[in-house]
């Protein structure tokens, strides 16, 4: 099996490069990348861990291949921290003890911004519901629930 | 785990990926969003020596209402059919059975048609096309066969297709302007592999079933368009006709032991379902009461 070239959008860098078929995204980033922030855990879509952006939507990287990226832009956790998109939502987090080990928090924070851009004011059973995909082994959720409704609250405030 | 390793092709042409699937045969897989396929070959339950991935057919992508026929073709996401006005006025029933689909992660890349050819029997879609009444077009080499859904679907991950055919779409009729539909199921958690479904359509006149057909999934190796349906039909129908209907039910099922139930679990369960999509659909409270546990 012979590497394939592939080009796409890494956090907006264009990353030209090859990979083998069997890459994972997940192990794309994370091994060719050094983008270790998007955690590989269960590699079969349940736990959530390796979430990341493509094409502005979240996806499982462990589900998709680098060389389906092709074309594509990912944004990963570095991104989104490094450009202050999601600066409250880790702030809240990190007041709300909404994470313990902090393995499942990257795939957490990208699946909780995922739907407070979609839906403003989400009640809680709309934020568990989004969460669903992403486990957490430590906290409990409802720290981490908490976290995205005073997010979420906070962010309507000073829209209006 | 990882895939084991894979030759791997992007054809940019229904043709084209037919001729490698031709080529291949059955030592090929087709992938299309990859959320039922890359859990398999990461966990080595299979492992293709050759990936078509049909992901830039653009030709596969898109909802299309014509006349009475709604056709959802084979790459339309989840994410589509949830956001799709067309579903949601034509076939509603698939737009509430789709909101059960895993996550919002996974329904951003799992598409309609490598769902239903994946054909897993706890999954929603399949019992929502034999509830509906869809119609599978498959393409291959010696061109295009149309497949009734309950034909389509043959055993635990098997479906009429042959390793030379590639699922392009399906054909729903619109749903009909007095038709009513249920959709529940039964989860650990939203999200998860259902314990037991239900899918149903139905048209009501005066009270009455004119039409029902219930789609059961997880109950069996394949999705069950139910029989029983045919006791509640153009009658009135009391606490002993939907209590002989589920007898009937009981007896059509053949559910499977595996970690979430034991087949009597399923067998309860797929009765209690029965017994909330009439009393739903019909407006009975009257018809609510406890279902006998045997």
């Amino acid at each position: 099996m012979t590497p394939v070239p592939i080009f796409l959008e890494v956090n907006g860098e264009r990353i030209d490069t090859h990979v083998l078929p069997r890459l994972n995204l997940a192990d794309f980033l994370r091994e060719h990348m050094k983008l270790t922030g998007t955690h590989v855990g269960c590699e079969h879509g349940v736990c959530g861990a390796c979430t990341v952006r493509f094409n502005g939507e979240i996806v499982r990287s462990c589900l998709i291949l680098a060389v389906q990226a092709q074309e594509g832009s990912v944004e990963t956790i570095e991104g989104l921290s490094d450009s202050g998109e999601i600066a409250d939502l880790q702030a809240a987090f990190r007041d709300r003890n909404a994470l313990q080990c902090g393995f499942c928090t990257p795939g957490m924070l990208m699946a909780a911004q995922d739907l407070l851009q979609q839906t403003p004011e989400p009640d809680r059973k709309k934020i568990r519901e989004h969460l669903s995909g992403n486990y957490c082994r430590c906290t409990g959720y409802q720290a981490i629930i908490d976290a995205i409704e005073t997010t979420a609250r906070l962010r309507a405030g000073r829209a209006t | 785990m990882k895939a084991s390793a894979f030759a791997y092709a992007r054809p940019t042409s229904v043709p084209s990926a037919l001729e490698l699937l031709v080529a291949y045969g059955d030592k090929a897989k087709v992938l299309s969003g990859g959320q039922s396929l890359m859990p398999a070959m990461n966990l080595r339950l299979i492992s293709p020596e050759f990936i078509v991935d049909i992901g830039e057919l653009a030709e596969l992508r898109g909802i299309v209402v014509k006349g009475d026929v709604l056709t959802v073709r084979a790459l339309t996401r989840h994410v589509d059919v949830l956001r799709s006005p067309e579903i949601a006025t034509h076939a509603p029933l698939l737009r509430d059975a789709t909101s059960h689909v895993a996550h919002p992660a996974i329904r951003n890349r799992g598409t309609l048609g490598g769902s239903l050819a994946h054909a897993d029997p706890a999954s929603e879609l399949p019992a929502c096309m034999v509830a509906l009444g869809a119609t599978v077009i498959v393409c291959g080499p010696r061109g295009e066969r149309r497949i009734p859904a309950q034909e389509f679907f043959t055993g635990i991950y098997e479906t009429a297709l042959s390793p030379q055919e590639l699922l392009v779409a399906v054909e729903l009729p619109v749903a009909r302007k007095d038709s009513v539909h249920f959709f529940h199921e039964f989860a650990r958690r939203h999200g998860d592999y259902a314990i037991v479904g239900l899918a149903a359509q139905s048209t009501i006149v005066d009270g009455q079933f004119t039409d029902l057909r219930l789609g059961f999934f997880a109950v069996g190796d394949r999705p069950l368009l139910a029989g029983a349906a045919g006791k509640l039909v153009n009658v009135a129908v009391t606490p002993e006709v939907l209590a002989n209907a589920s007898a009937v039910l009981g007896e059509e099922l053949d559910p499977q032991e595996d970690q979430q139930a034991t087949p009597a679990m399923r067998r309860h369960l797929a009765k209690v379902l029965l017994q909330r999509c009439v009393s739903t659909l019909l407006s009975r409270a009257d018809l609510q009461s406890g279902v006998p546990a045997r």
